[in-house]
C-alpha cells in the first residue's frame, strides 16, 4: 500500500507504461519542462526525455489530430488538453475523426489513444476554464469516457485507457489534483465497472469524480438522521456499469444521481433515463437529478459555489424521497 | 534521379485508370447506382499519380472528400473502391464508409477524408509515429485549396515545421473552394506562398504536367526522408466537374472552364510519351483498352457483391464492444 495523491496516480499510471513500452507518448501544451499546467507530468520530461514527453504549440486541433495519425500507424498516444473547455477546438478531430475512423473504414483502423481532460469548478477560473463536458463526449459513438475520483482509479484506469485500442477520453478533476488516497495495486481498473464507495439500504448515490466526495459527506450526514444512503462511483461513464446501477437500485428503491455538468442535457439525464426505462420498477419514488445550474460557470467564489452542485443539495432531495 | 520510362509509363496507367474510374463513377451515379455523394478527380489526374510514384508502399497519404484519385494513385484496389461506392458488405469499408472515406492500411491510406483541413493534422501524427519509431518512412497529405483557409492548415504546417515532420504538403489549387474561387476565397494567388511563414520551402508547379509534379515532388520525398522536414508543394489544377455529382458549376465561367479544357492532362501526357517516345500511339491505346477492362470488371464485381446486413451496423464501433441492437 502507498499513498499517492490523484495526480500522482495520472502521472504514475502513464509512467508505467511508458516504461514498459516505448510507443506510448505524452504531448501536449506545456506538459514537458512546465511539467503540465496542474503539475500531473512533472518530472517526466527527465524520465523519458522531450521525445516522449512532447511540448507542442497551443493548437489543439493539431494535438488531437496527432493522437489520431499516432494511434492509426502504431503508436499509443496520450494527449493531453490543458482544459476539457478547450475541447471546442480540438473537436472535429475527436468527433469526426478519433471516433468514426474505425467504423468508417470498416473495422480496419485501430485508434489507441487517451485525451486527457483537465476538468471541473471551484478553482475560480469562470467561464472557459471550469466546465464539466463530458456529456458531450458520452454522446458519440467511437468513444470512449471515463472519470476517476481517486488516486488508485486514476493509475488503474490510466493503464486500461492506454491498452485500449479505441480512444479513451480521460476526465480529470482539477480540484481533486491534490488529494491523497491509498493506492493497493498498480493493476488496470477494467473500463466499464463501477465501484460501491458506501454501502447502504435506504437510497442510491450514483455519481462520478468529485461529486464523490460530496455523496459520501452527504451519506455521512444522512445516516445521523436515520437514512442509509449507499455512494456509487461509477468510473466509467462508456462503457457504463448498468448491472450495478439495477444492483443498487434493486436494493435501495431509491435514486439519486448527481453530477457536476449544467443539468440541461447532461449525462445525468442519460443515467436517470436509463434508470426509468430499465429498472422502474423497482423505483419507490422519481429519481432525482442533481447538477449544476444552468449557467456559464460564474467567477466570484460565492457565485461559484452557489453554481456547483453540493451535498446539502444530496441531502435535501434524499429527505424529499422519504 | 532521372524519371525512368517505365516510371513514366506507370504514371500514365494510373492517370487513365483514375480518369476511367471517375467517368464511370459520375455515369453510375447519374443512374442511380451510387448512394450519397460523389466528389471526382477529373481534371486533376496528374497530381496523385506522380506525386505517388515517389512513394514506397510503406509510405502514408492522407486525402480528401475528393480522393478517389490519391487512392488508385498510392495502389487501392480498384473492386474494393467500386464495390464501396456501392455500398455493399465486401467494399473496402464494409458498406460503412462510401465514396469520402476509404482506407487501406497496408497501402498507408490513412483516409479520404469528409472534413475540410482534417487530413493536415492527421499526417502531423504520422509524421510523428515516423520519427518516433525511427523509420525513414514519409507522409504525404493531400488537401485543396479551401482547405488551406482552415485554421488545421495553419497548426499541422507549424507543427510539421518545428517538429522537421517527414511530410510533402499536396495542395492540389484546382481554384475552387466549393463554389468559391481562389480570388473570392483568398488575397494570395500561390498558396506556396505560405509555406515562408513556416520558414519551409514552398513550391508551385503546374498541376496538369506530371513530369513537373514528380519533378517537385522527388525533391520533397528527398528531403523528408533525410529528415529536413516538410515541403508546401502546390499543384495548379482545375476541377473539370462540379464540386460534387449533381452540382451544375454555373459559377464557373464558361472561357475559364473550356481554357482549362485545352489544358486537360490526360491527352497531354499521352500526346508526350509519344513525342518523347516514351511509348507508341499503339501501346497508349493497349494501356486505354486494359484500363477499361479493368474498370468494366470494377463495375461488374461491385455490382455482384451483397448488400450489407443490417445486424453489421453495430459492429466496429468499438475493437471490443457491439453496440445494442434495438427492435425496430
Amino acid at each position: 500500500m502507498k499513498m499517492m495523491t490523484y495526480s500522482e496516480g495520472i502521472r504514475e499510471g502513464m509512467s508505467i507504461r511508458m516504461r514498459e513500452d516505448p510507443n506510448v507518448l505524452l504531448f501536449g501544451e506545456d506538459v514537458g519542462r512546465f511539467g503540465g499546467c496542474f503539475g500531473v507530468s512533472a518530472g517526466m520530461i527527465d524520465e523519458f526525455g522531450p521525445e516522449r514527453v512532447r511540448d507542442t504549440p497551443i493548437s489543439e486541433g493539431a494535438i488531437i489530430g496527432c493522437a489520431v495519425g499516432a494511434a492509426a500507424t502504431g503508436l499509443r498516444p496520450i494527449a493531453e488538453l490543458m482544459f476539457c473547455d478547450f475541447l471546442t477546438v480540438g473537436m472535429d478531430q475527436l468527433v469526426n475523426q478519433a471516433a468514426k475512423m474505425r467504423y468508417m473504414f470498416g473495422g480496419k483502423i485501430s485508434m489507441p489513444m487517451v485525451v486527457r481532460l483537465p476538468a471541473g469548478a471551484g478553482t475560480g477560473a469562470a467561464a472557459q476554464h471550469s466546465q464539466s463536458l463530458e456529456a458531450w463526449l458520452t454522446h458519440v459513438p467511437g468513444l470512449k469516457v471515463v472519470y476517476p475520483s481517486c488516486a488508485e482509479d486514476a493509475l488503474g484506469l490510466m493503464l486500461s485507457a492506454i491498452d485500449d485500442d479505441n480512444p479513451v477520453m480521460y476526465f480529470e478533476n482539477k480540484v481533486l489534483m491534490g488529494v491523497k488516497g491509498e493506492v493497493n495495486s498498480l493493476e488496470p481498473i477494467p473500463l466499464g465497472k463501477g465501484k460501491v464507495c458506501r454501502e447502504g439500504g435506504d437510497v442510491s448515490i450514483i455519481t462520478y469524480g468529485k461529486q464523490v466526495y460530496d455523496a459520501l459527506e452527504a451519506a455521512e450526514k444522512l445516516a445521523a438522521d436515520g437514512i442509509s444512503a449507499e455512494v456509487i462511483d461509477l468510473r466509467s461513464l462508456y462503457p457504463l456499469d448498468k448491472a450495478l446501477i439495477g444492483e443498487t437500485v434493486s436494493k435501495t428503491h431509491h435514486a439519486i444521481v448527481v453530477t457536476e455538468e449544467v443539468r440541461r442535457g447532461g449525462y445525468g439525464g442519460e443515467i436517470s433515463a436509463i434508470i426509468a426505462e430499465e429498472f422502474f420498477d423497482y423505483l419507490d419514488a422519481p429519481v432525482a437529478r442533481i447538477g449544476a445550474l444552468d449557467t456559464p460557470v460564474p467567477f466570484a467564489p460565492v457565485l461559484e459555489q452557489y453554481y456547483m452542485p453540493n451535498a446539502a443539495d444530496i441531502i435535501k432531495a434524499a429527505k424529499n424521497m422519504f | 534521379m532521372a524519371i525512368s520510362n517505365e516510371q513514366m509509363k506507370d504514371m500514365y496507367v494510373k492517370m487513365r485508370r483514375i480518369r476511367d474510374f471517375e467517368s464511370a463513377a459520375a455515369k453510375l451515379f447519374a443512374e442511380g447506382k451510387i448512394p450519397g455523394f460523389v466528389h471526382l478527380y477529373l481534371g486533376e489526374e496528374a497530381i496523385a499519380p506522380a506525386v505517388c510514384e515517389c512513394l514506397r508502399d510503406d509510405d502514408y497519404i492522407t486525402s480528401t472528400h475528393r480522393g478517389h484519385g490519391h487512392i488508385i494513385a498510392k495502389g487501392g484496389d480498384l473492386n474494393l473502391m467500386m464495390a464501396e461506392l456501392f455500398g455493399r458488405e465486401t467494399g473496402y469499408c464494409k458498406g460503412k464508409g462510401g465514396s469520402m472515406h476509404i482506407a487501406d492500411r497496408d497501402k498507408g491510406i490513412l483516409g479520404a477524408n469528409g472534413i475540410v483541413g482534417a487530413g493536415h493534422c492527421i499526417a502531423c501524427g504520422a509524421g510523428l509515429s515516423i520519427n518516433i519509431r525511427g523509420t525513414d518512412q514519409v507522409c504525404v497529405c493531400f488537401f485543396g485549396d479551401g482547405s488551406t483557409n482552415q485554421g488545421t492548415f495553419h497548426e499541422s504546417l507549424n507543427m510539421a515545421s518545428i517538429w522537421k515532420l517527414p511530410i510533402i504538403f499536396v495542395c492540389e489549387n484546382n481554384h475552387y473552394g466549393i463554389s468559391m474561387s481562389q480570388d473570392r476565397h483568398q488575397a494570395i494567388k500561390d498558396v506556396a506562398d505560405r509555406g515562408a511563414a513556416y520558414n519551409i520551402p514552398g513550391i508551385a508547379v503546374d498541376g496538369n504536367d506530371p513530369m513537373a509534379v514528380y519533378e517537385a515532388a522527388e525533391e520533397a520525398v528527398a528531403r523528408a526522408r533525410a529528415g529536413k522536414g516538410p515541403t508546401l508543394l502546390e499543384c495548379k489544377t482545375y476541377r473539370q466537374h462540379g464540386h460534387f455529382e449533381g452540382d451544375p458549376a454555373i459559377y464557373k465561367p464558361k472561357e475559364e472552364q473550356a481554357a482549362w479544357m485545352e489544358k486537360d492532362p490526360m491527352p497531354r501526357f499521352a500526346g508526350f510519351l509519344v513525342e518523347n517516345g516514351v511509348m507508341t500511339a499503339e501501346e497508349v491505346e493497349a494501356v486505354d483498352k486494359q484500363v477499361a477492362k479493368e474498370i468494366e470488371d470494377a463495375i461488374a464485381f461491385a455490382d455482384a457483391q451483397p448488400i450489407p446486413g443490417v445486424e453489421t451496423a453495430v459492429v466496429d464501433v468499438y475493437s471490443d464492444i457491439v453496440e445494442e441492437v434495438r427492435d425496430r
